[in-house]
């Protein structure tokens, strides 16, 4: 059967100076595998640097990975068009990126209207992703989003990456910027939400509670290496150096 | 005679000075545009081009009006007497307020939305028409509006070599000794330069989304 995801042997090195075709040698990232069910969440932790940014980004191709395979329910990500392949991944970042000069409407419905949709079938998924999110429709539909709290803007962020109902979803520390009450508050919402959408979902951060309370599975980076893979019961249990310090940080 | 007795007496003729100087601000600066931004544009996609680019373009800036206009006399095709000349001068002058806003409007959008875009599917023309121009706008404005006002008075010179203009008023009025006649040059174009200014700026406002 396949998988949301599976990722193979995945390497980035960093380019070499000048046009020489090969590399320079250093990797950010190597020899990474894993892979993620329907319903599952793989949550990467790992300090700044460790390369779990640089993972996500080379699943949706924001950079082409050196070595290794990527497939996305099934079929490799290096032969579908990058643009084809992201609009099938749902992505949302720390700093959100929403479009200043869009509606919360717009920003939602990115995705569906380079997809093509017909308008009246993206404004009705709109108001429904913004339902999921908790935001009113009727409140937040047409304000911008320098009109929103940072909450709500990732609530937005949220939505919009949801919107064409892509089978895998990459989060890179979504809640990272938030205040401690707001983040807690997403965090449960976003617990809610795992359950009601059995998407896959690939979540970085650097918060081990953070990682302990909505993972699946839990996978540890250490210089670029993924050095653990578990549930949060074993990673809890593991003898591993780098889980122990990461269970002493919590 | 006063300026206004001037003006009263040849009205006809200062319309058509009016009309030759607009003429020539407008193509210039439309001529510009539709190089200057699209060259912005592409030194964005090229970090490699841009120092030797718009040093090129600081460069041509630095050259006296008067004398660029005589460098361009002797040149086949886009030289001679005439508006052409004038024109060809006017879009150099025009090009690197354009291309360098262009540019530090795209290259100051923020980043985290250009990734978004892109982790979202955009393609690199969606993601320059709907995203990085619309908010680069306000900046590539000012741009426009700068390279406007400069050409307003650049283009008075332009009647040195037989391009008309307002122009004719001021270098008649020198030959003369004439302050009335220089006026009736200077003021119109003054004017102009100001009427510019106001227009661009209203929509400069109105195109700022990164102010908020």
């Amino acid at each position: 059967m396949t998988r949301p995801l599976e990722v193979q042997g995945l390497g980035y090195e960093l380019p070499g100076k000048g046009k020489r075709e090969t590399g320079d040698g250093r990797f950010l990232v190597r020899d990474v595998s894993f892979t993620v069910g329907a319903g599952e969440t793989l949550v990467l932790l790992g300090r700044s640097g460790s390369g779990k940014t640089t993972t996500l980004k080379l699943i949706n191709r924001l950079l082409e990975p050196t070595a290794g395979e990527v497939r996305i329910a099934g079929a490799r990500a290096r032969d579908l068009p990058a643009t084809r392949l992201r609009r099938r991944i749902g992505y949302v970042i720390q700093e959100v990126g929403l479009f200043p000069h869009f509606t919360v409407a717009r920003n939602v419905g990115l995705v569906p209207r380079l997809e093509g949709w017909e308008p009246p079938r993206i404004a009705a998924r709109v108001r429904e992703l913004l339902a999921i999110v908790g935001l009113d429709p009727g409140t937040f539909l047409l304000r911008h989003p320098h009109q929103l709290s940072g909450g709500q803007r990732q609530r937005v962020g949220v939505a919009r990456a949801l919107a064409a109902d892509p089978p895998l979803l990459l989060l890179d520390e979504p809640f990272g910027a938030l205040d401690p009450i707001t983040r807690v508050e997403l965090q449960r919402e976003f617990q809610a939400l795992q359950q009601r959408l059995g998407q896959a979902m690939v979540f970085v951060t650097h918060d081990v509670r953070e990682g302990l309370m909505l993972a699946t599975r839990i996978g540890l980076m250490h210089q670029g290496k993924l050095v653990f893979l578990g549930t949060p019961q074993e990673f809890r249990e593991s003898e591993h150096p780098e889980c122990k310090k990461f269970m002493e940080a919590a | 005679m006063s300026l206004w007795d001037f003006y009263a007496r040849n009205s006809g003729e200062v319309l058509g000075l009016v009309g030759q100087h607009l003429s020539l601000v407008a193509t210039s600066t439309a001529i510009a545009v539709v190089v200057g931004v699209p060259g912005g544009v592409l030194l964005t996609r090229r970090p490699a081009w841009r120092g030797p680019v718009l040093g090129l373009a600081n460069v041509f800036q630095t050259i006296p009006s008067l004398a660029l206009f005589g460098f361009l006399i002797p040149l086949p095709f886009i030289g001679g007497i005439g508006a052409t000349t004038a024109i060809v001068a006017l879009v150099v002058y025009a090009l690197l307020p354009i291309v360098r806003n262009t540019y530090t409007g795209i290259a100051g959008v923020d980043p985290a939305v250009r990734e978004a875009g892109r982790g979202m599917g955009m393609t690199d023309w969606q993601l320059l028409t709907q995203v990085e121009l619309p908010l680069g706008l306000g900046v590539i404005l000012a741009g426009v509006r700068v390279a406007t006002v400069v050409s307003v008075g650049t283009a008075t010179i332009a009647a040195a070599i037989g391009a008309g203009g307002l122009g004719v008023y001021i270098f008649r009025g020198v030959a003369v000794v004439d302050d009335t006649l220089i006026l009736a040059g200077a003021l119109p174009a003054a004017l102009m330069a100001l009427a510019a200014d106001a227009l661009f700026g209203l929509a400069e406002r109105r195109f700022a989304w990164r102010a908020r």
